[in-house]
């Protein structure tokens, strides 16, 4: 797998206020690889930067080998993008506002069909965007974010705001892009969403990237506090040191025939960050 | 060549989404045709019954109201809407070039306003090359009425903003040349605008001169406009 989007020492300074600082990072082609922090963290600064629709104050990024300060029609016309406040036109139908953007990016009318089909709309493709529910809604954006058939799709908070069953639908439709090789660029600032569809993650907080990987890694990487959490049958739960010594106490209980479940304890993406910056996600 | 630099395929998707969403808000377009309909009812009602009032009276008042007003405030409507809901963004990220945002849109707002101007010649009952002239000097304002509209567009971050400035804007250049008409004190500053110009063309389409004060007074309020334009393009 080669890299598709690189970061080297990225900058971005607002007036005075440093935004980002000394960004490193890299994507592969084909994978979903998610920036996890919270609100005000820098994650949409960096999209922006990406996307060439802002400037850094230092360092080098690039998509597709090409310098994001020179990227030109034939690399957008490779780029998805659905960030948190992409318009859509509420008083045309869904298929209309499709319609546009696939005479902008020169694609065939039939393909609005398809990608309407591949987000579930088919059935409302007429009906007029206003009448659509928030999650109705985030899924038109997605359409029109993958009417081109992006190579690179970026995605700011996809599923923020949406109910939990419309929120796996989106997962299970971004799984299947990246199966077909779209290489996929989301901000998230929920922990469950990024363990569950990230290759690799970055955790970034006040500008920095302050851990890399994936989500196991980093899970193993600051896993401190080793346990076994086992459910008794009488409900009572014990918790035993991950080590050699509670073997014999673990096989007493299964010889007892207590033992309801036995699981591992491990920190999860939101404790990792906690310890890493000493805040919460969200 | 022309295909690869101006891609009037984006200007296109921009021209035809502007029908569709016009189609979808008939509001807007009462204020293309509701200038013409005062002219036919004033005309008919009041100009044909009065000796003393010439015929084409009431259509060369709303026609130079029309052309200080209504492009204008659509091209400033249609921009400041689009920022406000963040569908300029989408159009933006989709490599759409404001240049070719402002082309497509702006040729909307200009062939609804020819439209206005032919109704406009027809209740005038002009014919001919006088017809052909009293449209062509409709369509010089419309132009200057556009460029300063979009720069109001381009310059505000949503409707409320923009209402405030383009409605302001558009009563001075529309209704200054008609209240200079009963007050020639008023004239005197009216001269200077384009509006006051027009209405001076328009109300003899006949023998339409054009001299070189109202030459430079034109050519100076497009300079302006154009300086204004491309501020807010830059800004924008």
């Amino acid at each position: 797998m080669d890299k598709i989007i690189t970061m080297n020492h990225v900058k971005k300074i607002f007036d005075k206020v440093t935004a980002l600082e000394d960004i490193n990072c890299s994507v592969m082609r084909g994978e979903i690889f998610g920036l996890l922090g919270p609100s005000g963290a820098g994650k949409t600064t960096i999209i922006n930067i990406l996307t060439g629709q802002m400037s850094m104050t230092e360092g080098q990024a690039r998509i597709f080998d090409v310098s994001t300060k020179h990227l030109m029609d034939r690399h957008y016309a490779k780029i998805g993008m659905m960030l948190e406040d992409s318009g859509i036109y509420k008083r045309l139908s869904v298929h209309d506002n499709l319609l546009i953007f696939a005479e902008i990016y020169g694609v065939p009318k039939s393909r609005i069909s398809d990608v309407l089909k591949k987000v579930g709309l088919i059935d409302s493709a007429k009906k007029q965007v206003e009448k659509l529910s928030k999650g109705m809604m985030q899924r038109l954006i997605l359409a029109r974010s993958i009417l081109n058939q992006p190579e690179i799709l970026f995605l700011d908070e996809p599923t923020s705001g949406l109910d939990p069953a419309t929120a796996s639908g989106i997962h299970e439709f971004l799984f299947s892009l990246r199966d077909q090789g779209t290489t996929i660029f989301l901000t998230t600032h929920n922990m469950e969403e990024a363990d569950r569809l990230c290759d690799h993650i970055a955790l970034l907080n006040t500008g920095r990237i302050v851990e890399y990987g994936t989500p196991k890694e980093l899970c193993h990487r600051h896993q401190t506090n080793k346990s076994i959490r086992i459910l008794l049958n009488d409900a009572e739960v014990m918790l035993l040191p991950n080590e050699k010594a509670s073997a014999a106490k673990i096989a007493a209980l299964f010889e007892n025939n207590s033992v309801m479940s036995i699981h591992s304890s491990e920190p999860n993406l939101e404790a990792v960050f906690m310890k890493l910056t000493g805040r919460k996600l969200s | 060549m022309i295909d690869s630099i101006v891609k009037p395929k984006k200007i296109s998707a921009v021209f035809k989404k502007q029908i569709k969403d016009t189609f979808k808000n008939k509001m807007t377009l009462i204020q293309f045709v509701m200038f013409p309909l005062l002219a036919l009812i004033f005309t008919e009602a009041i100009a044909k019954g009065q000796q003393d009032l010439p015929n084409t009276f009431f259509v060369t008042m709303f026609s130079s109201i029309y052309v200080g007003m209504v492009p204008m405030v659509n091209m400033a409507a249609i921009i400041s809407e689009e920022k406000e809901q963040n569908t300029l963004k989408a159009l933006m990220l989709a490599n759409v070039k404001p240049y070719q945002y402002l082309t497509g849109t702006g040729t909307y707002v200009f062939m609804l306003c020819i439209i206005g101007a032919v109704m406009f010649g027809l209740i005038g009952g002009y014919g001919g090359m006088v017809f052909m002239k009293f449209i062509a000097a409709m369509l010089c304002g419309i132009v200057l009425s556009l460029l300063l509209g979009s720069a109001v567009g381009m310059l505000s971050k949503n409707q409320m903003s923009a209402t405030a400035i383009v409605i302001p804007v558009s009563m001075i250049l529309a209704f200054l040349p008609m209240i200079a008409t009963f007050n020639s004190s008023f004239e005197s500053v009216s001269r200077f605008l384009y509006t006051q110009q027009i209405k001076y063309l328009l109300s003899n389409p006949k023998e339409m001169i054009m001299t070189l004060e109202r030459f430079l007074i034109m050519g100076g309020n497009l300079l302006i406009f154009l300086g204004v334009f491309i501020f807010a393009y830059r800004k924008g």
